[in-house]
């Protein structure tokens, strides 16, 4: 066994079960550094569209909440190990979440919310019920709704913060938004918060994740595919009014969300049939905020919406196991 | 009955909010700032002092059949004069706890006083059994009110203590704030039962 697996099975993240065992090199520790890995291209192009102080949200993020989980291990009964690399994580996504001109208080107390409220009140990694890095931007959009709408464009433009595409459709109508080039919204030129922006670079680090089974195609393709057919039911009927589903798809948080939030191990279903379903609630529930809400933008609370009925599905919708009789 | 020991359980042990989660609807709603946890608190306790006294009074002509309905009335009775004597005195208290002030009628605490003390015990022990709870019920909300009030407001009894230029968690005016707030305060008022040797 690799060292870090030793170290899991002294912290109980791995238990061993009984024989015959098979060998893999997978383990949480290995699994949240290659998500973190796969997350560079579209860290790159944050970095890359808002300069430094792109570096200066994710540099503080991450340090944040590694400090905070470094001394919340020493407050609980529970092993903590603070390098295991889910407070790393939840702190790249946290940090993609929140505008490039995020204070620095603001990014403290969203540290403290993902891994307080977010995980340990749970009892720690792989108990908690949502997204950490989601609660906290739930947290922050309610507590401080300025600083959080109020997006720094990337630096191709001359102009400093303005709205979010999906901000401006839903203050100023579609007309406002004539002149907006779908490439320019796929590669990540334009306002939002460091993650939401390049759907394109999200896409790369997916691929990846994919191809290593970190994460299944259910919920990805159903969530997409919701969001679509619910965007294109309205666009046919007044294209006039409702944006495309392209436009939907490549603005806000939907490739994020899809890709890295809703696919997140601890708080989505197991099942295959509570996957799907799981996936078209987020998309569902997605557009009804963006087309019908207060909000702009629903793909945060629509996830954390449908990591409540997660326990729910799971036991509702089980997956047919080998050997057993349906409706026995 | 040692009333130092009973008093000591109503505040921290069996508190009703902390100890039982009883009268969650008003301890959730109206404790956004610490003046409106002391004020539903104050009402409450009114109300439970009152009914508490009248409930034991009646205690043995009351059929044991129609208990719940004749306790319902006795509890009505007090709330109305609770509320008309807000609108008359604290108009704007009174307007501030709006719709929870008639709601107290049905709060468990109160209920759950009648039918678990009040009717089976005498006018004193009754009386005094109301005024604990109430204050145990008051000192919660009171709690409560004053860490919503400073995080969500930055203020202390309305008045405002943080520089203008800082900011203010707005969740916790909101009724998320009230959930979470609760949650920690449970933790706490946990410690300090198991401190002072409760279960």
């Amino acid at each position: 066994m690799e060292t870090t697996n030793k170290v899991e099975v002294k912290n109980r993240l791995l238990f061993m079960d009984s024989s015959p065992l098979g060998h893999v090199s997978d383990s949480t520790v290995k699994i949240m550094y290659t998500v973190c890995i796969t997350l560079l291209p579209a860290l790159a192009v944050s970095v890359w569209m808002f300069g430094w102080e792109a570096v200066r949200v994710i540099v503080l993020t991450s340090v944040f909440t590694i400090a905070i989980e470094a001394i919340i291990s020493k407050m609980v009964s529970y092993k903590v190990n603070f390098m295991d690399g889910s407070a790393l994580l939840t702190g790249i996504l946290l940090a993609m979440n929140i505008p490039a001109n995020s204070p620095w208080w603001m990014i403290l107390v969203g540290a403290l919310v993902a891994v307080i409220l977010g995980k340990h009140v749970f009892g720690g990694l792989g108990q908690n019920i949502f997204n950490p890095a989601l609660v906290a931007r739930v947290f922050l959009i309610i507590s401080f709704p300025v600083e959080m709408t109020s997006w720094p464009k990337p630096l191709v433009y001359d102009s400093t913060t303005g709205a979010t595409p999906l901000g401006i459709l839903k203050t100023e109508g579609l007309g406002a938004l004539a002149g907006t080039n779908l490439t320019d919204l796929a590669i990540g030129q334009m306002g939002g918060s460091l993650g939401e922006i390049s759907a394109i670079a999200l896409l790369l680090g997916a691929i990846w994740l994919f191809i290593k089974k970190y994460i299944t195609w259910e919920i990805p393709v159903m969530f997409f595919a919701t969001v679509a057919v619910f965007a294109g039911i309205f666009h046919l009927i007044d294209p006039q009014t409702y944006a495309s589903p392209l436009f939907h798809l490549l603005t806000g948080g939907v490739f994020l969300g899809a890709l890295y939030m809703a696919t997140d191990m601890v708080t989505s279903p197991m099942t295959f049939k509570g996957k799907l379903i799981f996936g078209f609630g987020c998309g569902f529930f997605t557009m009804l905020i963006r087309l019908f809400g207060s909000y702009p933008e629903g793909v945060s609370f629509a996830i954390l919406l449908m990591n409540a009925m997660v326990p729910l599905l799971d036991s509702y919708f089980p997956d047919q196991k080998f050997g057993m009789v349906k409706n026995g | 009955m040692n009333y130092a020991d009973k008093f000591k359980k109503t505040f921290f042990t069996e508190n009703p909010v902390t100890g039982m989660l009883l009268g969650m609807c008003p301890t959730l709603a109206v404790t956004s700032s610490a003046e409106n946890g002391i004020g539903m608190g104050l009402a409450t306790t009114f109300v439970l002092m009152g009914s508490n006294l009248v409930i034991s009074l009646l205690r043995n002509i009351i059929p044991a059949r129609v208990r719940i309905p004749a306790f319902i009335v006795v509890i009505a009775t007090f709330v109305t004069i609770v509320d008309m004597g807000l609108q008359a005195t604290l108009f704007e208290l009174h307007k501030t706890l709006g719709l929870f002030i008639p709601l107290i009628v049905v709060n468990c605490i109160i209920l759950g006083r009648a039918e678990a003390f009040a009717s089976k015990n005498s006018v004193l022990q009754s009386f005094i059994d109301g005024l604990f709870n109430g204050l145990g019920f008051t000192f919660s909300l009171f709690i409560l009110g004053t860490i919503r009030e400073i995080l969500g407001s930055g203020a202390i009894l309305g008045m405002t203590f943080i520089p203008e230029n800082f900011r203010t968690v707005l969740l916790f005016v909101l009724a998320p704030g009230a959930f979470i707030t609760l949650g920690f305060m449970l933790v706490g008022m946990n410690r300090i039962s198991k401190a002072l040797g409760g279960k």
